[in-house]
């Protein structure tokens, strides 16, 4: 009997739960949908939005009545309509700095977006009555809001730069801020646009990894360092015990900007160092200086051994193309491609000694390469030598043939 | 000589020169190389007792680097040394009993899984056999 | 020199009689006229099948069919062993020539129209040669255990799997499980090394006999008076290994060359690399398979293509008996379009595979 109760009760729940949809009416999206433009656009994008697939919907940001038919009495009192945008970093926060509530949605949100954002440069003109300052909408759009972890997001790690250069990249918007409109351009040059863009690297760095998120400033000149050290820590522990790190503070210089730049960070090369004009340490140092011919000195050992390097790369290349198996010398240079990049990191500790002691150990592993290609290219030789003799000797055998066949009997 | 045994001798000699010129690789080929096996599965990484508690060393496994911990309770693990971030050589840190990689902050754990920065997959784990004085490496599986 | 052959041979033929033999090797002729030239393929098939299975069983020293250690005793063999490099240059490449040569070898008798009666079984059994041999292929092509072998096959073997009613068995069978593992390895191993070369063996042996027996088939309504005979041992013979000299001196120049890559290991993991394609030889089926719609009247695109195409082989294989006309020693115009359509098809499917980007 119980059971068939409950059979029955499952049976009439399953069957009457597609009219529950009847009992979440929304008036909102049925009347926007069949207006025109910006009054659709927001009904016709909601479909997407993140909001919508928690189960909130027009009223719980706007306000109003979904239940009501007639636009005037759905549009009640506690219809908000649409936000000024000096209100909307507010108008968010409602929920967003609810931890609360946010919690019953998804518990590891943050819930200080608001107060990081009254910290940022955005929110403080803002609030001095800057109307055209970002806000909350500018970047994670309106009605169509997805989660920075979607690849379509305006906020997902490479949509960023074009994202923030909407407006910083726009010389007629910023003219008035006095501040470079060339930062995106200038980031696209570089490695790490190339590391996030080309090999969809999503760990390399875009605007909001140096500047923030919702507290974005310009890193200060002391702050710089640090940001830059979240991923490159080795460099900056030996920058921090070479002389430069006291003569940088001095001077209060910026310590990675000063010789790498901030958005335009190309791939360095042993240009910056040494003594001609591509040189950075010409910057601070002029030609008599010690520090000039330290510079020299880490110029010359990295070249010496880059170009040991390269002709080792080049030899094996030669060797492949020619058709001798070479895997595993490419994989001993591997090794010393290792100590390279560990040398080119060593720059920065500025000790002479220390480049000398670790490119020793590389110069071991390039000679055995060494030697190993110039077998294989021997091997090259052999092989084509070889293909020579046997060649020469199937001619011959093809020319006895072909007598053989001429002083035949004549075919009948 | 005439015409015709110049032909045969002629075509009986480079006959004979092809036929060696074809046994000569063929005959060098079954003789057995110097590398007598194929890249070993199993690599001899160390010594008993070469490790102390709480470090670590390199060694060759096959084409790629390969990293033997000692760990602090005694237990030997072995993982590729190759971080799957962009392949810079990962180094053992004893103060914090983890995998470090130097070029982008990236950092393992003991079982091989990321805990920090940009590697986006863990470290392959290989196996560790101990037989008799030498500690053995092997793929997993 | 003479005498001492001399010599020989009469101490085998007291023991062995095989004088029966040497006569009648003696007396067979071979006919020469404009289209004889086409006679030399047959032979040269067998040539490189020979070269396949010396260095195939050459090979087999070195070679290890298991998962773990397949491609390392590739790449063991084109790195260390002395001359490796050659021998599996060799091997890798005279598969594909020797592919080759049998659909000229075939065409050519097709367009000749050889397989007429009373030759109908040499075409059956070249048949089935056709196709041992594009198992042979098939087979050895996973053996490297490289990325493009295993889902070369996992593609190859889809297709099989898609035959209505029994592919999915079929494929199960070939595979020797649900997926592309260990145990298809050693499957395509024995195939490739044991069963496949018994089978060839016997067919061949019954192909060749056949020729020998029957003698080359000449045109159909071919001056008498433009033939020539001349005799097959030696005058025939030279002339063969004079085409399988320059044969061997092609083959060669390419391995030295153009050595045959090692590949990267096969990772089950791994994404299928775009493009992936079979071999060249079966591209024109593998398009015909890529490019027909889902769906054509009522019937799945893809079953309507096996199906035809299974059709077309039967049709092919039984041509001898269809080709009512060329039995009759007639001309048989129909017969030389339809070749002319088949291998029009197949070279612009295989053109068209390589040429088009993304199809």
């Amino acid at each position: 009997m119980k059971t068939r109760m409950l059979g029955f009760a499952i049976a009439i729940g399953l069957g009457l739960i597609p009219l529950a949809s009847f009992a979440q009416k929304n008036s909102c999206l049925e009347c926007h949908k069949a207006l025109e433009g910006k009054l659709k656009a927001p009904a016709e994008s909601f479909a997407q939005d993140v909001h919508q697939q928690f189960g909130l919907s027009c009223r719980d940001c706007h306000g109003g009545n979904p239940a009501e038919d007639d636009a005037d009495r759905s549009m009640d009192a506690s219809f908000k309509g649409v936000p000024k945008r000096a209100q909307i970093p507010e108008f968010c926060a409602r929920c967003h700095s609810d931890a609360a509530y946010m919690r019953t949605f998804n518990p590891s949100l943050r819930v200080d977006q608001l107060s990081q954002y009254w910290t940022s440069q955005h929110g403080r003109q803002l609030k001095a009555g800057d109307a055209k300052a970002a806000v909350c909408v500018d970047c994670h759009g309106t009605h169509g809001i997805q989660s920075a972890k979607f690849p379509k997001s305006p906020t997902f790690p490479w949509n960023i730069p074009q994202t923030c250069g909407r407006c910083h990249a726009d010389p007629n918007l910023m003219k008035d801020y006095h501040i470079p409109t060339n930062q995106l351009e200038q980031y696209k040059e570089s490695v790490h646009a190339q590391a996030l863009f080309d090999k969809k690297d999503l760990s390399a760095p875009t605007c909001n990894d140096c500047h923030g998120n919702h507290g974005a400033v310009p890193p200060e000149v002391q702050s710089i360092a640090s940001v830059c050290r979240q991923c490159h820590p080795s460099t900056g522990e030996l920058f921090s015990k070479s002389p430069h790190k006291k003569a940088f503070d001095e001077i209060g210089q910026s310590e990675c900007e000063a010789c790498h730049g901030n958005h335009k960070i190309i791939r360095p090369t042993t240009d910056m160092l040494g003594t001609d004009e591509k040189s950075v340490c010409l910057q601070c140092h002029d030609a008599a200086s010690a520090g000039f011919k330290v510079a020299a000195a880490l110029k010359e050992l990295n070249d010496g051994y880059e170009a040991r390097y390269q002709k080792s790369l080049n030899l094996l290349a030669q060797a492949e193309k020619k058709g001798v198996e070479v895997s595993e010398p490419k994989y001993r240079l591997q090794e010393a491609n290792t100590v390279l990049i560990s040398a080119r990191n060593l720059i920065h500790g500025l000790s002479v000694d220390d480049l000398k002691k670790t490119l020793g150990e590389g110069e071991a592993t390039l000679t055995e390469v060494e030697k190993a290609g110039a077998a294989a290219l021997d091997e090259a030789k052999f092989r084509r030598t070889g293909l020579i003799i046997a060649t020469f000797f199937l001619a011959l055998f093809g020319v006895a043939l072909f007598l053989k066949i001429r002083s035949m009997r004549k075919p009948e | 000589m005439n015409r015709r045994r110049f032909i045969n001798l002629f075509f009986g000699g480079s006959f004979l020169a092809t036929v060696g010129a074809f046994l000569f690789p063929v005959i060098r080929y079954l003789l057995p190389p110097k590398q007598t096996e194929v890249a070993p599965k199993k690599v001899a990484a160390a010594k008993v007792g070469e490790l102390a508690p709480n470090s670590a060393k390199i060694f060759k496994f096959g084409a790629t680097p390969g990293i033997l911990i000692n760990s602090s309770d005694g237990k030997l693990l072995a993982f590729s040394a190759v971080c799957t971030h962009l392949t810079c050589t990962v180094t053992f840190q004893a103060d914090t009993s983890t995998l470090y990689c130097p070029c982008h902050n990236g950092r393992f754990d003991l079982a091989g899984n990321v805990i920090s920065g940009p590697p986006p997959a863990p470290l392959e784990t290989y196996q560790v056999d101990v037989a008799g004085e030498d500690i053995f490496v092997s793929r997993k599986g | 020199m003479t005498k001492i052959i001399r010599n020989i041979a009469t101490f085998f033929n007291e023991r062995l009689q095989v004088q029966p033999l040497f006569d009648f090797a003696k007396k067979k002729k071979v006919p020469e006229h404009s289209y004889s030239f086409w006679y030399y393929f047959g032979g040269i098939c067998l040539f490189l099948t020979g070269i396949q299975v010396a260095t195939g069983v050459m090979l087999m020293m070195y070679y290890t069919p298991s998962i773990d250690a397949a491609h390392e005793s590739v790449q063991f063999i084109m790195s260390h062993v002395k001359f490796g490099w050659l021998i599996r240059s060799v091997h890798s490449w005279t598969a594909n020539i020797l592919i080759g040569i049998i659909f000229v070898h075939m065409f050519s008798t097709y367009f000749l129209k050889a397989y007429r009666k009373p030759r109908e079984l040499t075409w059956i059994t070249g048949f089935f040669l056709l196709i041992l041999f594009l198992a042979f292929g098939f087979s050895g092509y996973l053996l490297p255990w490289s990325e493009l072998s295993y889902f070369a096959t996992r593609v190859g073997t889809d297709i099989a799997g898609s035959l209505p009613l029994i592919g999915k068995w079929l494929k199960t069978v070939i595979l020797g499980g649900p997926d592309v593992s260990q145990a298809t390895l050693s499957r395509f191993f024995w195939l490739h090394v044991a069963i496949l070369p018994i089978a060839a063996l016997a067919v061949i042996g019954i192909h060749v006999l056949l020729v020998q027996i029957l003698g080359m088939s000449k045109p159909i309504g071919l001056d008498e008076r433009k033939v020539k005979e001349i005799s097959f041992f030696p005058d025939f013979i030279y002339k063969d290994a004079l085409g399988w000299t320059l044969i061997l001196v092609l083959i060669g120049i390419i391995c030295v060359f153009l050595p045959w890559e090692v590949g990267i290991k096969a990772d089950a993991f791994a994404a299928t690399p775009l493009g992936i394609k079979p071999e060249w030889y079966f591209t024109f089926m593998f398009t015909t398979l890529k490019i027909i719609p889902s769906h054509v009247l009522f019937i799945e695109g893809e079953k309507l293509a096996i199906l035809v195409f299974m059709a077309g082989g039967l049709f092919w294989m039984l041509v001898p008996f269809v080709d009512r006309r060329a039995a009759r020693e007639k001309k048989s115009p129909l017969f030389s379009w339809i070749g002319i359509g088949v291998s029009l098809y197949i070279v612009v499917m295989t053109i068209l595979t390589y040429t088009v980007p993304r199809l």
